[in-house]
C-alpha cells in the first residue's frame, strides 16, 4: 500500500467509526433515553404505559403505605400542584422518609401507577436532587440545621 | 503555625511552578542552555515544596485541628485515625492539592530520571507540565485554599459523610487521581514533542512508562470504585453507568488506546499523529471527569463535594489546556511525518481495530453521560439516560475488541496473512463455539449478550496464552507475559460479569427473627436483631446464621447503622464469599409487626469482576516492570560502549 493510500484507509475508517458511533448513539438514545416528569409534567401529558421515565418530587406527608407482604411500599409525590401515585417493592433507601425529594426511575402501568423499578433519595442531607431544582423545597425536612456556618 | 506553613509552601511551589514554566519557555526560545540546566532543580523543588504542603495538610487532619475550616467541615475528633488521614482527601479542597501534589512529584520524577529524551523535548515537557499545574496552584489559592482558619473554633468537627468512612474511601480516590495524573504527564510529552517536532520512537518510549502507570492506576482505582459502590451502596449492583462511574471510565478507555498506540509508535515508528491525539483527547477525558464529579452538573449516586463555581473554573482550565493542545496539534500535525506503513491484516491493523473500537465506546459513553446536559441547554428539557442505553450501545463493541484482543496478540507486526491467522486461533474458536453449544443446551434465560460474553470470555481466556505457544518460556520478555495476564484478566472479568447478569438469584422478604430464607443452595437463619455501637455510630444489626448446602454454618450480619454527627443513615451490607460466588444481603426497615425488610442475592462468580481488574492491572504492572529494565539494560550497554570508545 502507498504511503498515502494507508493514510487516507485510516482517515476514512476513522470517519466510518465516528459516523457508525453517532448513528448508534442516536438510534440508542431515541429508544432508551428516559426523560424527566414532574407530577404536573404527566397530568399535562401523560407518558405511553410502559415507557421508561424518571419521575421526580417531594413524598407527599402522611401518604407512605406499607403492604402487607412488607417489602411493598406505597406512597405519593407531589411538586406542589399535582400528585402521583407511586408503588415499589423493594427495601426503601436511607433517606427516604416523608416530605423528602425523591427520584424515582420506572414506568406508568395501565392504570396509570407509577411501577418504580430504582429508587433514588441521597446519601447526603444536604443533597436536593438536581432535577428537583426550582420545584418548592420548603417541605423538605432535610435541610441544613445540621451545619454550623 | 501548621496551616500556615502549609499555605506558605503551597505559595512557593506555586512560584518555582510558575519558574519552571518560564526558564522552559524562554530557554525554548532563546536558546538559552543555562536555563535548560536549571529547569530540573527547580521542577525537583517545586515537588518537595508541594508535597510538604500537603502533609502538613494531613497533619492538620490527623491532630483535628479545628482551628482549620476544613477540618471542621469534612472531620471530627471522635473519628478513627485512618478515617482522619483519608478524610484529608475527601473533600474538594484536599483532592485538589492530591492532584497538584501527585503532578509536582511526576514533575521532580521527570526531572531527576528521564535521561533518554532530547533535552528540548524534556525541558519543552517540564515546562508544560508546569503550566498545568499553574492552573490547579491558582485554582487552590484563588478559591479554595485548604489552610483556611476558622473563627470562632467550633467545639467539635462535622464528621465526614457517612458513606465515605471506609476502608475504600482511603485508596479509591487517591489511586484514580494518580491515573488521571499519570495521563497528564503523557499529554505534557505529547505537547512537548509537537512543540520541539520530536515525535518518534525515543519519544515514545518515554512517555510509554507513565501511560503505563496511569493505565495501572485508572485500573485499579475502577476495580476498587466498582467493589465500593457494590458493597457499600447495597444495591447489589457493581456498575451503575453513573455520570461519576463513567467520569473514570472514559479516560480508562482512552487510556487503554493510547497503550497499545503508543505502543505501535515505540516498536514500529507508525500512528505517529493519532498517538499524539490520543494523549491529548485521554487528558481532556481526565479533566471531564473531574469537572464532572466536582461540578455536580449532573445527577450522580456518588455525588459528594459539588458545587457550581468550581466546576467553572475546571471548565475554563479544560477550555485552555484542551483547546491550546488542539490548536498545537493543528499547527503541527503536517510536519509529524509518516511513520512507518504496514498491511491491514498484522499487528498493527489489528491494534489499529483496537484503537478505533475503543475509540468509539469512548464516543458513546461520552454522548450518553452529557447528552442530558445538551438536551436540558438546547430545550430544557430534563431527561436520564441509563443502564439501558449504555448497555445496547455498548455491550456488542465491547464483545467485537474482546475478539480482536484474542486475535492480536496472534498476529504478525507488518505484514501477515488471514489464513495463517485463523490456523493459529483455531483452538480458542472451538472452544468459544464448544461453550457456546453448551450454554445454548445446559442453561436457560440467558440474555443473547450474555450468552455470546461468556462463551467468547472462555474462548478469549484461552487465547490469551496462545502467544506462548512453541516459545521457549524462559526467553519469552516480561513484557509479554504482561500482556498474556491483562487480556486474560479481561476475559475472567467478562465471565464474572456475564455470569452475574445472568445467573444471579435474589429474594426479597419481610421476615421475623427466628424465621428461614432461602436461595439458591443457601439457607440463611434470622436469628435476632441487636442494637450495636461503633466509634461515631450506632446500628440495628441482624444477626444471622448461612449454611450452603450442607456446608459449614456462617454468622452473617447486615447492619442499620446511624451517624449522629452527620444525621444519616446507611445500610451496611454483609457478604460471604465462597470460591464460586458470593452472598449479599442487606437489612432495611422494620414494621410495626416487628417484621424486617431482608433482601439477599446470591450472585455466582460475581467475584471474578474485580479479580480480573485486579489481573489486568497485575499484567500492566510487569509489562512496566519489563519495560523498564529493558529500557536500563539497553542504556547501560550503550554507556558502556561509549565509554570502551
Amino acid at each position: 500500500m502507498k504511503a498515502k493510500h494507508q493514510r487516507l484507509t485510516l482517515v476514512l475508517l476513522a470517519m466510518v467509526a465516528l459516523i457508525g458511533a453517532g448513528l448508534l448513539a442516536a438510534y440508542a438514545l431515541q429508544d432508551q433515553a428516559s426523560y424527566f416528569y414532574t407530577p404536573s409534567d404527566i397530568a399535562e401529558r401523560k407518558p405511553e404505559a410502559g415507557q421508561a421515565i424518571r419521575l421526580g418530587g417531594m413524598v407527599e406527608k402522611g401518604s407512605i403505605q406499607r403492604s402487607a407482604d412488607g417489602v411493598t411500599v406505597q406512597f405519593i409525590v407531589q411538586d406542589g400542584t399535582a400528585q402521583q401515585r407511586v408503588t415499589y417493592t423493594g427495601i426503601t433507601p436511607d433517606l427516604f422518609v416523608e416530605g423528602s425529594g425523591v427520584v424515582a426511575d420506572g414506568r406508568l402501568d395501565a392504570n396509570g401507577l407509577f411501577v418504580a423499578e430504582t429508587l433514588l433519595a441521597k446519601h447526603d442531607e444536604n443533597y436536593i436532587p438536581r432535577e428537583l431544582e426550582g420545584i418548592d423545597m420548603t417541605s423538605g425536612k432535610h435541610k441544613t440545621e445540621t451545619l454550623v456556618q | 503555625m501548621i496551616a500556615e506553613t502549609g499555605l506558605i509552601a503551597l505559595w512557593l511551589a506555586a512560584s518555582l511552578a510558575l519558574l519552571q514554566f518560564a526558564l522552559g519557555a524562554i530557554g525554548l526560545r532563546a536558546e538559552r542552555e543555562d536555563y535548560f540546566a536549571a529547569i530540573r532543580p527547580v521542577a525537583v523543588a517545586q515537588g518537595v515544596f508541594v508535597t510538604l504542603s500537603f502533609l502538613l495538610l494531613i497533619w492538620l487532619f490527623l491532630r483535628s485541628d479545628l482551628s482549620v475550616r476544613l477540618v471542621v467541615m469534612n472531620s471530627a475528633s471522635v473519628k478513627p485515625l485512618l478515617y482522619k488521614f483519608a478524610g484529608t482527601w475527601g473533600n474538594h479542597e484536599g483532592s485538589m492539592l492530591l492532584w497538584v501534589t501527585v503532578m509536582g512529584l511526576a514533575g521532580a520524577f521527570i526531572a531527576l530520571f528521564e535521561r533518554s529524551l532530547k533535552r528540548e523535548t524534556l525541558v519543552a515537557t517540564l515546562a508544560a507540565q508546569a503550566f498545568i499545574s499553574l492552573g490547579f496552584y491558582a485554582f487552590l489559592l484563588i478559591s479554595s485554599n485548604p489552610f483556611e482558619r476558622i473563627f470562632p473554633i467550633p467545639a467539635e468537627g462535622q464528621g465526614l459523610n457517612p458513606l465515605l468512612q471506609d476502608p475504600g474511601l482511603a485508596f479509591h480516590p487517591p489511586t484514580l487521581y494518580f491515573g488521571y495524573v499519570g495521563l497528564s504527564v503523557a499529554f505534557s510529552f505529547a505537547v512537548g514533542a509537537m512543540i520541539t517536532r520530536d515525535v518518534g520512537a525515543a519519544f515514545a518510549k518515554a512517555m510509554r512508562p507513565w501511560v503505563l502507570g496511569a493505565w495501572i492506576f485508572l485500573t485499579l482505582g475502577i476495580t476498587a470504585g466498582s467493589y465500593w459502590a457494590y458493597y457499600e451502596l447495597g444495591w447489589g449492583g457493581w456498575w451503575f453507568w453513573d455520570p461519576v462511574e463513567n467520569a473514570s471510565l472514559m479516560p480508562w478507555l482512552a487510556a487503554t488506546a493510547l497503550l497499545h498506540s503508543v505502543t505501535v509508535l515505540a516498536t514500529r515508528d507508525g500512528l505517529r499523529a493519532w498517538t499524539l491525539m490520543l494523549a491529548v483527547v485521554a487528558f481532556s477525558m481526565s479533566m471531564i471527569g473531574t469537572f464532572l464529579v466536582r461540578s455536580g452538573i449532573l445527577t450522580s449516586v456518588h455525588a459528594f463535594a459539588v458545587d457550581p463555581k468550581r466546576g467553572s473554573f475546571i471548565l475554563a482550565l479544560l477550555a485552555i489546556y484542551i483547546g491550546g493542545a488542539m490548536a498545537l496539534f493543528a499547527l503541527r500535525v503536517g510536519t509529524v511525518k509518516e511513520g512507518s506503513r504496514f498491511e491491514l491484516v498484522s499487528r498493527e491493523g489489528a491494534l489499529v481495530a483496537n484503537n478505533l473500537l475503543l475509540s468509539v465506546i469512548l464516543a458513546l459513553v461520552f454522548i450518553g453521560t452529557l447528552y442530558p446536559l445538551l438536551v436540558e441547554a438546547l430545550t430544557g428539557e430534563k431527561l436520564s439516560v441509563g443502564p439501558p442505553y449504555f448497555n445496547l450501545a455498548t455491550g456488542p463493541l465491547a464483545l467485537l475488541l474482546a475478539a480482536v484482543m484474542a486475535a492480536g496478540p496472534l498476529l504478525r507486526w507488518r505484514r501477515d496473512n488471514a489464513k495463517a491467522l485463523l490456523n493459529r486461533i483455531s483452538i480458542p474458536i472451538l472452544v468459544a463455539a464448544a461453550a457456546l453449544f453448551a450454554l445454548a443446551l445446559f442453561t436457560t434465560g440467558m440474555s443473547v449478550l450474555a450468552l455470546l460474553g461468556l462463551a467468547l470470555a472462555v474462548g478469549v481466556g484461552v487465547a490469551s496464552f496462545a502467544p506462548l505457544w512453541k516459545r521457549n518460556l524462559r526467553r519469552t520478555p516480561i513484557h509479554t507475559y504482561g500482556m498474556i495476564i491483562a487480556h486474560f484478566g479481561i476475559a475472567v472479568a467478562l465471565v464474572g460479569m456475564a455470569s452475574e447478569s445472568s445467573f444471579t438469584e435474589e429474594r426479597l422478604v419481610a421476615a421475623k427473627p427466628g424465621d428461614e430464607i432461602s436461595v439458591n443452595q443457601w439457607k440463611l437463619k434470622f436469628e435476632a436483631i441487636e442494637p450495636v455501637a461503633g466509634p461515631n455510630w450506632t446500628a440495628l444489626e441482624a444477626r444471622m446464621t448461612a449454611q450452603y448446602g450442607d456446608g459449614a454454618v456462617h454468622d452473617i450480619q447486615p447492619q442499620n447503622r446511624m451517624f449522629p454527627t452527620a444525621q444519616t443513615q446507611t445500610s451496611e451490607a454483609a457478604l460471604l464469599t465462597r470460591w464460586n460466588g458470593q452472598l449479599y444481603v442487606v437489612l432495611g426497615d422494620g414494621d410495626n409487626e416487628g417484621r424486617w425488610q431482608v433482601r439477599v442475592w446470591w450472585k455466582p462468580f460475581v467475584t471474578l469482576i474485580w479479580l480480573g481488574g485486579i489481573l489486568v492491572a497485575l499484567g500492566g504492572f510487569l509489562a512496566m516492570i519489563g519495560r523498564l529494565r529493558r529500557g536500563y539494560k539497553q542504556r547501560k550497554q550503550r554507556e558502556f560502549v561509549e565509554a570502551m570508545l
